[in-house]
């Protein structure tokens, strides 16, 4: 009954996603009010089925109806009620859903925050939005119903794929189809903007937030991932350039761009064309996305689902959309008129370097990714595009990117002066060379390299922080007047030094561990003692412990530091037994910044351990400088000058306003 | 200048490079600076049945096999490219996970250069024509709708709206 009801309310989303794509256009042709206002009804109780749908999911999931072949497939009686939840994206149809559930979701926000959008223009946007969604209802309706059932219902399921039965799974999936969804909003702004041919500076504030929202949670998404792999997979990578992975970081190098673009935008009505165009492209390289992950056209490490019947369809979709908008694009971005008069060396040259640089970027990481498919497509020959072929050519695009983002905040708009920001990084630049200096001299006969990325990374740090102290006078004015100066500064500033210096930051951990990281790989005995970096680490013994769904080893040990005791460290393997498999559950012991990673390998008959210890130093900040980014990015957005129709002004009058 | 550019490449590399081991306790040669070399050598190549993943990180037997392999032709006293020439040889190009340059892999090589490339003459010609017609006209004034025109009347007779947000 449950499963029926979830099916047919997502029929009834269709229905309601058709009206909403037709309807409110013909009402702005018309002139028709009325008309343009279906739109935002059909578009909240279209969040209402989707949800409802959803909910039915998951309902069937929690209690266990194995009639459903969804559940049956993925779910387990014994399975804890958090994977029994979260199961429900752990596969091709229940991810789908969740999909169109986050692209509904999106509409109804716009439905229901957009009361300030001009009527037409919310028209235009909540159409386009329902066209998207009409698309994927019925992609799953028609190749992927997670309603489906057995017509002999079988007494258990066959339990969810282990490696997926993580608190990961609960919020990496979400926040990743979050951010690729979100960026549906900008590009459906961006098709409103061309199918009216009009384009101004209160559109680009508009699409900023929604904008920034998506970016925040793709940000979080691909660093809760990454993270998620680096503790899940057992090998202490981190990141694989695996398809997947790229599939994720196209959009968001897109939208980084995306970001950027939009504030010129918005600030100088400069670059419209462009802005138009980067959403555009944004969103189809989520919808690229999609493709990639869920037609199974990449058979990889993340893959568990794959039907060419799917993956034709999902292609139809990709090249409707991109081969629509594009042409969309082409045809009316000509009467979109272009403004705002900028010279080279400006906050506008600099944030159009940055464009430039992200754009290659993700133009290396499509080409990197999509070649070897092309070739074996057109000429049957196989390649294999891995890792060093993305260090080596999309590291060095990051470089000058990375020298030149200290030096955009500090340039005047129209105008900039290259030299008197120069000067004001010239405390940064000594702050990077005393950190060269000292590194190199401490880790002297090693690395001649790292230390220059280090001095990168605490250039990139410390030129946010020189911005910071450039706007708020600080060293210059009484530290009291600073205070107040920084408190007064628009939280967009802040904004831009925290998600600036966060990119620093990652750099930091990115060199750091793979530079000084150091391994110990061999086999213990009960007592044995391995050592890695100063630490030393004492085999105990191994225990056997039952889990819910599946029986772990344990093993166990004693980490001490100069001989005085740390912790104690538990790496494990668990075997399930209804799928046959086995995991390795890494131990981690967090020092600071740095971590102790223990991954057990083979457990011999003897109570011999195959192990892998290794010290990462300084990893944490990999994923605390994306955590920082998306907090910037959060201040940004909680900036009451991108809250349209805010415009109360500030309660006491400032005489002194910080220039931005 | 070329040396400083041969710099930040290899820096670049070796930033990039992740630190992932498959690698057994038993497999590990006596001789360190002949185990590094197996250790670089094994991160370009790919295990052929796994997904996306070098030899080094992978647990499949053929990965083991392959690293065996690599061990040995350098316990035989081959160079790395002599190394890398017998696996080529053996399973083709698809072992090597950064492919060569050849024809068929041009675009894939040059696409990043030519697009930085191309995108910094556009913005230089660009820019050029812009300075040009700097005296360009004004053309910030679209003209409103009534829709808008209502709107901005409303907004100016009720000077204090309350505090909505988008």
């Amino acid at each position: 009954m449950i499963a029926e009801a979830g099916h047919y309310a997502l029929v009834l989303a269709l229905g309601l996603a058709l009206i909403q794509s037709t309807v409110p256009i013909l009402g702005a042709r018309w002139g028709d009010a009325a008309l343009m206002n279906v739109a935002r009804s059909t578009a909240l109780a279209q969040l209402v089925f989707t949800l409802a749908s959803f909910l039915a999911l998951i309902t069937l999931h929690v209690t266990s109806d194995f009639s459903v072949v969804n559940v049956f497939e993925n779910s387990h009686s014994m399975k804890p009620l958090i994977y029994k939840i979260t199961g429900v994206w752990g596969n091709h149809e229940g991810s789908m859903l969740l999909w169109v559930s986050i692209l509904a979701l999106f509409g109804g926000l716009v439905a229901a925050f957009g009361n300030n959008l001009p009527l037409s223009l919310r028209a235009h946007v909540l159409a386009v939005q329902a066209w998207v969604a009409s698309a994927f209802y019925l992609f799953i309706l028609m190749t992927s119903n997670p309603f489906l059932r057995i017509i002999n219902p079988p007494l258990e399921g066959r339990d969810l794929n282990p490696v997926l039965q993580d608190p990961g799974l609960a919020v990496h999936p979400p926040m990743l189809y979050l951010g690729y969804v979100g960026f549906s909003i900008s590009f459906s702004f961006a098709i409103a903007a061309l199918l009216e041919g009009r384009i101004d500076a209160a559109w680009a504030r508009w699409v900023r937030p929604w904008t920034l929202l998506a970016w925040i949670f793709l940000t979080l998404g691909i660093a809760m991932g990454s993270y998620w792999a680096y503790y899940e997979l057992g090998w202490g990578g981190w990141w694989f350039w695996d398809p997947v992975e790229n599939a994720s970081l196209m959009p968001w190098l897109a939208g980084t761009a995306l970001l950027h673009s939009a504030v010129v935008m918005e600030k100088r009505n400069a670059l419209k064309v462009w802005t138009i165009l980067l959403s555009i492209l944004t969103f189809s390289l989520s919808l690229l996305g999609t493709f990639l992950v869920r037609s199974g056209v990449l058979t990889s490490v993340h893959a568990f689902a794959s039907d060419p019947k799917r993956g034709v369809f999902i292609l139809l979709i990709l090249c409707i959309f991109i081969g629509g908008s594009l042409t969309l694009y082409a045809w009316r971005a000509s009467a979109l008129k272009q403004g705002g008069l900028f010279a080279p060396i400006s906050r506008e040259g600099a944030l159009v370097l940055n464009n430039l640089f992200l754009t290659t970027a993700c133009a290396t990481v499509f080409v990197g990714t999509l070649y070897p498919l092309a070739l074996e497509v057109t000429t049957g020959q196989k390649i294999s595009v891995g890792a060093p072929f993305f260090n080596l050519t999309f590291a060095p695009l990051f470089v000058p990117l990375m020298l030149a983002v200290p030096f955009g905040p500090l340039l005047a708009w129209k105008r900039g002066d290259l030299l008197g920001a120069a000067q004001r990084l010239f405390a940064a630049g000594v702050a990077a060379l005393v950190a060269i200096a000292v590194l190199w001299a401490w880790t002297w006969g090693g690395s001649t390299l790292a230390p220059l990325a280090i001095g990168l990374a605490v250039f990139v740090v410390a030129g946010a922080l020189s911005d910071l102290a450039e706007r708020t006078g600080l060293f210059r004015v009484p530290f009291g007047t600073a205070v107040r100066r920084a408190r007064g500064l628009p939280r967009s500033s802040w904004g831009t030094v925290f998600a600036h210096a966060g990119v620093g930051i990652a750099l930091m951990g990115i060199v750091c561990e793979t530079t000084w990281n150091s391994e110990y790989i061999g086999s213990m005995k009960t007592n044995d003692v391995a050592h890695v970096a100063g630490y030393a680490l004492k085999f105990d013994g191994l225990t056997q412990r039952q889990g819910p769904n599946f029986q772990e080893v344990a093993a166990q040990f004693e980490v001490s530091l100069d001989g005085k005791w740390l912790s104690t460290m538990k790496p494990s393997k668990r075997s399930f037994t209804t799928r046959g498999s086995t995991i390795t559950e890494a131990a981690l012991l967090t020092r600071g910044a740095s971590q102790l990673y223990i991954s057990l390998g083979d457990i011999a008959a003897d109570g011999t351990i195959a192990v892998r210890i290794y010290h990462k130093p300084m990893v944490l900040l990999i994923w605390f400088g994306p955590v920082l980014m998306a907090f910037g990015g959060m201040l940004s957005l909680s900036d009451r000058r991108l809250r349209v129709g805010a415009p109360k002004p500030a309660r006491v009058p400032r005489s002194l306003q910080p220039a931005e | 200048m070329k040396r400083i550019l041969a710099c930040v490449f290899a820096l670049l590399v070796m930033i990039g490079s992740s630190a992932a081991y498959a690698v057994l306790p038993d497999e590990i040669m006596s001789d360190p600076a002949k185990e590094l070399r197996a250790r670089n050598l094994s991160r370009e190549l790919r295990c052929m049945v796994c997904q996306n993943e070098s030899i080094d990180d992978s647990a499949a037997p053929l990965a083991r096999d392959l690293r065996l392999l690599v061990r040995e032709r350098i316990a035989a006293g081959d160079s790395d490219a002599q190394v890398l020439d017998f696996l080529v040889a053996r399973y083709g190009e698809f072992v090597l996970l950064k492919p060569r340059l050849e024809p068929r892999t041009l675009l894939l090589w040059l696409l990043s250069p030519l697009a930085l490339a191309g995108g910094g003459l556009v913005l230089w010609i660009q820019n050029r024509r812009r300075s040009r017609s700097a005296a360009g006209q004004d053309n910030s004034t679209a003209k409103l709708t009534a829709e808008e025109e209502a709107r901005l009347k409303k907004l100016i007779t009720e000077p204090s709206l309350p505090d909505r947000s988008v």
